[in-house]
């Protein structure tokens, strides 16, 4: 129990001390492609902390629910990364539901996003809202089929069984179905993290914006737990993308060793994925909001033709 | 309640086979949502209306005589019973508008349902030579294929209409938000399942193990509701309307459980097809907990705001915290959000589709697949649905007057809500619990071992090591990763004064509830998304100065969209009877004397045939 615990909690704090500097990263990535000097990879950090020290104003239109918000995010984040296998392929929380209670996590946050989005009675963030959960919607469905073509060959829906599984038979990894529900996985992180070319997290123009629509009325310290949220969502999301369908030197257990060499093929992998979104991010431009579910529609059909892959080719 | 049996006979009360009750656990476990959701429902009532109070409880007592029936006559009886008081309560709200239509639908809807279950039992009676139920199921064995394929299809269209099945469902977005709430609550909660228990009978019970094609039928159902019952939800703008179209989505859900469990039944894995009933069981009773919450209060903000339409809602989070805090706590259970009962039992059903790789059949993998992607699509616009109905109906500024001046519910109203919203919190938090009394259930129902609880009291195994499932964990954890932000801001010294002030809005002097999202607006992504369903029609008028068409008088947008079903479905089908009947019409004149003659002339044509 108290090991359960203790690795709950090293998890958490991995997850919630290293995801700025994720963000940081991809955002110094692509400053670096178009030819800008651009921040640090610290500077969210920096930006954290001015947040955290500023005052908080709180439009009078709203209800505690703007205020709860952002404690929910944090926390369904927090947890989220209880249940994903960072460090090794035993997440403590692993017992307490599969990928199934990992997306639900997440779609908790957006439920709550959006109708705070909502609460302070802007047209702004009712837009926002209103995009957020039609893109949430259409991007379950791609998520689940995914699931199923990697679970009916590793024959469990727990995420850390399923990263053992593959890392023990790397056969399994050179399938067709398996490249083919990666990518349609990639697109759903694209869409679920408000990454180009679904949202711009770099832009305020209100005609495009999703996501930074809805946290618009928020301040101070609120708006620092929803930006570091939304980091932690983007490294959980990249965690999962590398150690479900690329789980090599990902430890069984946590020795003292087997924790450093895990630390460190994470972060490999980690970099590696940052360097591949930020060449994505500079090559495309956003999409009309309304060409979004056409690529939705395409990740769909990948993850359909996984599943056909997977069923067919045995 | 589950697990004793008993039966009552009393001959002389009904004719041809006399009154029958038998109990069994399925039986049991229906009779429980009956009275679980009659509770609060009642209490509510006390403080909501004094109107229908002599069909309220013959409904109550036709919906608990339903499960227990043992023989057709005593079944029908009071499936009509259930249905003619049901109606009464529908029209009982005449204040209503529409009222009267609605009854007037449900009326039709009902009978064409108790027609097909008449011609089915009838069929099945004649066929096995006994009225008794008991003995249906040794007699199934011995009735060649297409006799089970026609009394299964026949029944099933009568069950699946009452269940508010697609294409079948059009009474009960009209008839359900009609009634008074509690008995939507009723309706929705409780009435809609008996329908799917008589699925469950019908399909495992009367007639023997059919085969597969059985449950697939029942899965494609489930998922054409599932999907199509959200889709339109997610646009309705009465809040009522919205729920009872959400009720078909979960109707949709509790069917791909029951289908999933029929494959798995006709392939011979019992230990799945048990799963799959405890899914399909399970969300039956979670919808009936969180759907007659929402009910509830939906009508405590038709009684306490005056109005129903979102468009002019807002603000209620404020003026009514009870009412809104229970809505709430629905919208988060029905949208499948741990730490929820909803969350649980969707849970459960994505574990018994994804398990379809246990029978290596290509066609039954891409039933499932498209079934799972049902799923997961329904769930999805079920979270961008109940974000709407809340956001836009409880946050940010009152849209009308009414919202400005809406007052909280009474103490009864309250303590109805407040005993769902509980029983919500508690089938979510313990599943352990509820599991194995509902895996006996399904394992009886199966004739099957029951599935093993799970290696402790906080966590749920399926299938090996499948999958787990511990929500006492994860409410634990969610808890603490609340406190943790608000800890770690304290020790680092955020500044804890708050500043109060209007909504950003570009610089504009007057931010008024104009200015928000509207309900319709906030729809407008799924709608253009799914155009082809709703094909929506929008009309815009604009009335501009003679002297410039910059300067705009009068603007005025109208927008609908066109429910599939009734036009491809029922306007040809209604035409049809118009026409037949406009060709019958000939032959009535109104005189006694040319009817006798008809008599005698059908008399002995029937002479001469037989």
């Amino acid at each position: 129990m108290t090991g359960a615990i203790v690795g709950a909690l090293l998890q958490a704090l991995v997850v919630a001390v290293a995801s700025p500097l994720l963000l940081g990263l991809v955002r110094t990535l692509k400053a670096r492609l178009v030819g800008r000097r651009g921040p640090d990879p610290w500077q969210p950090y920096a930006d954290l902390a001015k947040l955290c020290r500023k005052e908080v104003v709180i439009s009078t239109a709203t209800s505690w629910i703007f205020r709860f918000t952002p404690f929910v995010l944090v926390a369904t984040m927090l947890v989220a990364a209880g249940v994903v296998p960072v460090l090794g392929t035993r997440p403590a929380l692993s017992f307490a539901g599969g990928i199934i209670l990992l997306m639900s996590l997440f779609m908790l946050g957006t439920f709550f996003l959006a109708l705070a989005g909502l609460d302070s009675g802007s047209a702004f963030g009712g837009m926002g809202s209103s995009r957020e959960v039609a893109v949430a919607a259409l991007a379950e469905p791609t998520v689940m089929l995914a699931v199923f073509a990697l679970v009916i060959r590793t024959g469990t829906t727990n995420l850390g069984g399923v990263a053992e599984r593959i890392g023990n038979e790397p056969a399994l990894a050179a399938h067709p179905g398996h490249l083919l529900a990666f990518v349609a996985f990639f697109i759903v992180m694209l869409a679920e993290t408000g990454r180009l070319p679904v949202d711009n997290p770099a832009t305020h123009l209100e005609l495009t914006m999703i996501h930074e629509a809805m946290i618009l009325e928020y301040s101070g310290p609120y708006l620092a737990m929803v930006e570091w949220a939304s980091a932690m969502k983007l490294f959980l999301f990249m965690t999962l993308l590398t150690n479900l369908f690329a789980p090599w030197w990902v430890p069984a257990d946590l020795g003292a060793y087997a924790l450093l060499l895990g630390l460190l093929a994470l972060a490999g992998k980690l970099v590696l994925l940052a360097a591949a979104l930020a060449v994505l991010e500079t090559a495309v431009a956003k999409l009309r909001l309304f060409r979004v579910p056409e690529l939705l529609a395409g990740s769909f059909a990948l993850a359909l033709l996984s599943v056909a892959a997977v069923v067919l080719l045995k | 309640m589950l697990g004793h049996a008993w039966a009552l006979e009393v001959p002389w009360l009904v004719p041809l086979a006399g009154l029958s009750l038998r109990m069994d656990p399925l039986a049991g476990f229906f009779l429980l949502l009956v009275g679980a959701t009659a509770v609060p429902a009642s209490i509510y009532a006390m403080g909501y209306t004094r109107r229908g109070l002599g069909a309220y409880p013959a409904f109550l007592l036709s919906m608990a005589v339903v499960p227990l029936a043992a023989n057709v006559l005593t079944f029908l009886l009071a499936w009509e019973g259930m249905a003619l008081a049901s109606y009464a309560l529908v029209l009982s709200a005449h204040d209503e508008r529409d009222a009267s239509r609605a009854a007037w639908i449900y009326a039709v809807m009902t009978h064409a349902g108790l027609a097909c279950l008449l011609a089915g039992m009838l069929l099945m009676a004649g066929w096995t030579g006994s009225l008794r139920f008991a003995d249906w199921s040794a007699a199934a064995a011995g009735l060649g294929a297409p006799a089970r394929n026609a009394v299964f299809v026949l029944l099933a269209l009568g069950f699946a209409s009452k269940a508010g099945v697609m294409p079948l469902h059009v009474w009960l977005p009209v008839a359900h938000p009609a009634a008074p709430s509690h008995v939507s609550a009723l309706m929705s909660g409780v009435m809609i399942k008996l329908g799917v228990m008589g699925l469950l009978r019908a399909g495992t019970d009367w007639l023997g193990v059919g085969p597969p094609w059985w449950g697939v039928a029942l899965m494609l159902a489930g998922t054409a509701s599932a999907v199509g019952g959200v889709l339109y939800a997610v646009v309705e703008r009465d809040l009522k309307r919205l729920l009872a179209f959400s009720s078909i989505d979960n109707v949709g859900i509790i069917l791909m459980g029951v289908g999933a469990g029929m494959v798995f039944h006709a392939s011979g894995l019992g230990a799945l097809a048990v799963l799959a009933l405890v899914a399909a069981l399970y969300h039956a009773a979670n919808h009936a907990a969180f759907k007659a919450l929402l009910f509830l209060a939906a009508g405590a903000v038709a009684r306490g705001a005056g109005t129903r339409d979102l468009e002019a809602l807002g603000g209620l989070a404020k003026r009514m915290p009870w009412t809104g805090a229970a809505f709430l706590l629905g919208s988060l259970a029905i949208a499948a959000l741990p730490p929820l009962n909803g969350f649980v039992s969707e849970w459960l059903t994505f574990q018994v589709l994804l398990q379809t790789m246990r029978i290596p059949r290509l066609e039954l993998s891409l039933v499932f697949a498209l079934a799972i992607a049902g799923l997961a699509l329904a769930a999805g616009l079920a979270v961008a649905c109940f974000v709407r109905a809340f956001g836009i109906g409880f946050l940010a500024l009152p849209r009308s007057d009414a919202a400005a001046q809406a007052r909280e519910v009474g103490g009864a109203m309250r303590a109805a809500m407040v005993l769902l919203a509980a029983l919500c919190l508690g089938l979510g938090l313990g599943p352990t619990v509820v599991l194995p009394h509902l895996g006996a259930v399904a394992a009886q129902r199966l004739g099957t071992g029951a599935p093993l609880p799970g290696p402790d009291a906080f966590t749920v195994t399926v299938s090996g090591d499948f999958a787990t499932l511990s929500m006492p964990v994860i409410a634990l954890a969610l808890t603490f990763g609340l406190a943790l932000p608000a800890v770690l801001l304290r020790i680092m010294g955020a500044p804890r004064n708050m500043r109060r002030y209007e909504t950003w809005g570009c610089g504009r002097l007057l931010q008024t509830a104009r200015m928000e999202y509207t309900a319709i607006a906030f729809a407008s992504p799924v709608r253009r998304i799914f155009d082809f369903l709703y094909r929506p029609q929008t009309r815009l008028e604009v009335e501009a100065h003679p002297g410039s068409r910059f300067f705009v008088r009068r603007m005025a947008y109208g927008h609908s969209t066109r429910a599939l079903a009734e036009d491809w479905l029922y306007a040809p089908v209604l035409g049809a009877l118009r026409l037949g009947a406009a060709r019958v019409r000939a032959i009535q004149s109104g005189r006694i004397n040319l009817y006798l003659l008809y008599v005698l002339a059908t008399l002995i044509v029937f002479l001469v045939l037989a």
